[in-house]
């Protein structure tokens, strides 16, 4: 167990928990302001990540596919927010899940009818391709170094755009009182289509970085969605700065879970045994977690709006 | 007095296709009939928490798929004729279906208590993440946990027995199968008429009008999730038998997600909705599956169209509104 090794997972523990960032953000945001819990945010993720292979694989451009994968979650987000989630708005949360679920299976079979069976491959840009040398001496890939800076820079823009821009304003008052916005003039409608066309496409920009990591297929967002349901549970429903935290323990955690219980529990039994015994309690640490903050902070770390 | 019609027009039209199948010697469509009876089952206890009282569970699968992991496990140890457990007590495996059921009731009634006793301490939208959450837990602990066969599931070689009665009868099983229906819904009628069924409801409409009446609802609300899990865990048990399998699928998401599913197409809170919702799940599965493999597409959009405009679901539009007395 070298420090280099600590170090490469921890890497890999920030990576993950700054792609759920991207996620969980848009999740929370719609949450927060419209009061919605969309299921279909997996697909969104799903959506960015096949645009952005396809359209690599056209233009044998890794920017251009990932422009267009994040502008195409973006639209498509919008796109569904028109036809079917604004009717959602004033539903109980019930028929929202079921119809986002409904979301989710359309996207499924979509994407399965439009790009085959067959998962889509998407390399990393040759820029980005190769590997640096850690403090300890273990090679670690630029990409993930990229994600990571690209996912902070992309946290630090939406918190610049939610406190210093007009639209972060009329959001913020969206939280604060659905109502009373609408009766001081800003247009409601197109307001709550941005925000879900925002969530949605930072969804999109993290599914088409994550692409290059793993392989591009159907169903690809659901881990991901839960994962983010996790972290907005921990950090508060509602809250961006929650979310960033949240996503930053859930990453953290998980990923070094992995690596570190089944060697804590190698130290006292058999070799096979530790692997599945620490395999096993790995998978579930992040839930213990969230059952944890539940016992102590039913409402999360950073409560919305308290 | 229309809703027991068409309760009792649901009941014998399931009845009379399993017989109907089995007299023109068609195993398959008994069988079918025997999965929308099992689904049934699943969605009737999952209707006990949803429908009346009002927790949105989206981790019943867990509960499905604990109940298939105890006909499973129990199954394989008396196969292999070695005790589950021998400390501090010895549990020997069983081929008893009665036995099986009980512990499959017992075990997801059990779990069912710990997960809820942490959930219900939230409500609303932070209750559905939670309920998936822990069931994504459950999910990948019977995954990565190698002893009953991870991710290739636990195969169940024998199906277990019922005395007196031969389970391989395809008919036979669905005997089993529509008598846990029959009575689980003869009990959930029952219970809606009592005391504990009247505050459930009450948890459901307006806990603090409940909590002034005397009765705390907690642990009304956490009886009523534990009782809905077992239901749940029951079905399962009753489908890994009939697939001769059980795997982690079974308490995937996506399987809570169909769960809820079939309770809302069937029309929510009510009685016989989850018999129809089964039923019409099934059928586009087997009908609009025969013509192409994408046939889920067909029911994302139905599913879309019912929740957008046909509140009420098959029982709102068969029977109209439930009546309130």
């Amino acid at each position: 167990m070298s420090a280099a090794l600590i170090l490469e997972q921890l890497l890999n523990g920030v990576q993950l928990g700054v792609m759920l960032f991207l996620t969980a953000a848009g999740l929370t945001l719609v949450f927060g302001v419209m009061g919605l819990i969309n299921l279909a945010h997996g697909a969104l993720f799903m959506s960015g990540a096949f645009v952005c292979a396809w359209v690599a694989a056209q233009t044998g451009n890794f920017w251009v596919g990932l422009a267009a994968g994040t502008l195409a979650a973006a639209a498509v987000g919008a796109l569904v927010e028109i036809l079917v989630i604004r009717r959602l708005y004033d539903r109980d949360h019930l028929d929202q899940v079921l119809a986002t679920f409904a979301l989710i299976l359309i996207f499924s079979e979509g994407a399965l009818a439009i790009f085959g069976g067959r998962p889509l491959w998407l390399d990393p840009p040759e820029i980005l391709s190769g590997a640096v040398h850690l403090p300890g001496g273990a090679a670690y890939p630029i990409y993930r170094l990229a994600i990571i800076i690209a996912g902070l820079g992309a946290a630090v823009l939406l918190w610049l755009l939610i406190s210093r821009t007009r639209l972060g304003m009329r959001i913020r008052a969206g939280e604060a009182d659905r109502e009373m916005i609408g009766a001081l003039g800003v247009n409601i409608a197109v307001l709550y289509t941005a925000v879900f066309a925002l969530g949605a496409g930072l969804a999109g920009f993290a599914g088409a970085m994550v692409g290059a990591l793993q392989s591009v297929q159907v169903g690809m967002g659901e881990p991901v969605l839960i994962l983010a349901f996790v972290v907005i549970v921990i950090g508060g429903i509602g809250s961006i700065r929650g979310a960033m935290v949240g996503a930053l323990i859930v990453g953290v955690a998980d990923t070094m879970g992995r690596v570190l219980l089944p060697m804590g529990f190698a130290a006292f039994m058999p070799a096979a045994d530790a692997a599945s015994v620490g395999g096993a309690l790995a998978s579930m640490l992040i839930y213990v977690i969230m059952a944890g903050v539940l016992v102590f902070r039913p409402s999360g770390l950073f409560p919305a709006g308290g | 007095m229309r809703e027991w019609i068409v309760n009792i027009a649901l009941l014998g039209a399931l009845l009379g296709a399993a017989l109907w199948a089995d007299g023109v010697d068609q195993p398959y469509w008994v069988n079918m009939a025997s999965r929308v009876a099992i689904l049934a089952l699943a969605g009737a206890g999952l209707n006990i928490a949803i429908g009346h009282g009002g927790m949105v569970s989206f981790g019943h699968a867990a509960f499905f798929g604990i109940g298939g992991y105890c006909a499973g496990i129990a199954a394989t140890h008396a196969m292999n004729d070695d005790p589950i457990m021998t400390w501090p007590l010895v549990i020997e495996g069983t081929t008893s279906m009665p036995m099986i059921w009980l512990a499959a009731m017992a075990v997801s009634a059990g779990v069912a208590l710990g997960i809820g006793a942490l959930s219900l301490r939230t409500s609303g939208v932070y209750f559905i993440m939670i309920t998936l959450a822990f069931a994504q837990m459950i999910y990948y602990f019977a995954i990565s946990w190698p002893a009953y066969g991870g991710e290739d599931g636990l195969p169940i070689y024998v199906r277990n027995e019922f005395p007196g009665l031969d389970t391989y009868d395809p008919l036979s099983f669905f005997a089993l199968a529509f008598g846990a229906l029959l009575a689980t819904l003869a009990l959930t009628h029952v219970m809606m008429r009592a005391r504990f069924g009247a505050a459930l409801t009450m948890a459901r409409l307006n806990e603090v009008r409940l909590a002034t009446s005397g009765i705390a609802p907690y642990p009304v609300k956490l009886t009523g999730f534990a009782l809905s899990a077992a239901i749940t865990g029951l079905a399962g048990a009753l489908l890994a038998d009939l697939n001769g399998f059980i795997g982690p699928n079974a308490m995937s998401w996506h399987m809570s997600g169909e769960l809820i599913v079939l309770v809302i197409l069937g029309g929510i809170g009510r009685l016989c909705g989850p018999i129809a919702g089964a039923a019409v799940f099934i059928g586009m599965e087997v009908i609009v599956g025969g013509y192409t493999a994408r046939w889920q597409l067909a029911l994302g959009v139905v599913l879309l169209l019912v929740v957008l405009f046909a509140r009420g679901g098959i029982m709102g539009a068969l029977a109209g509104k439930p009546r309130h007395d």
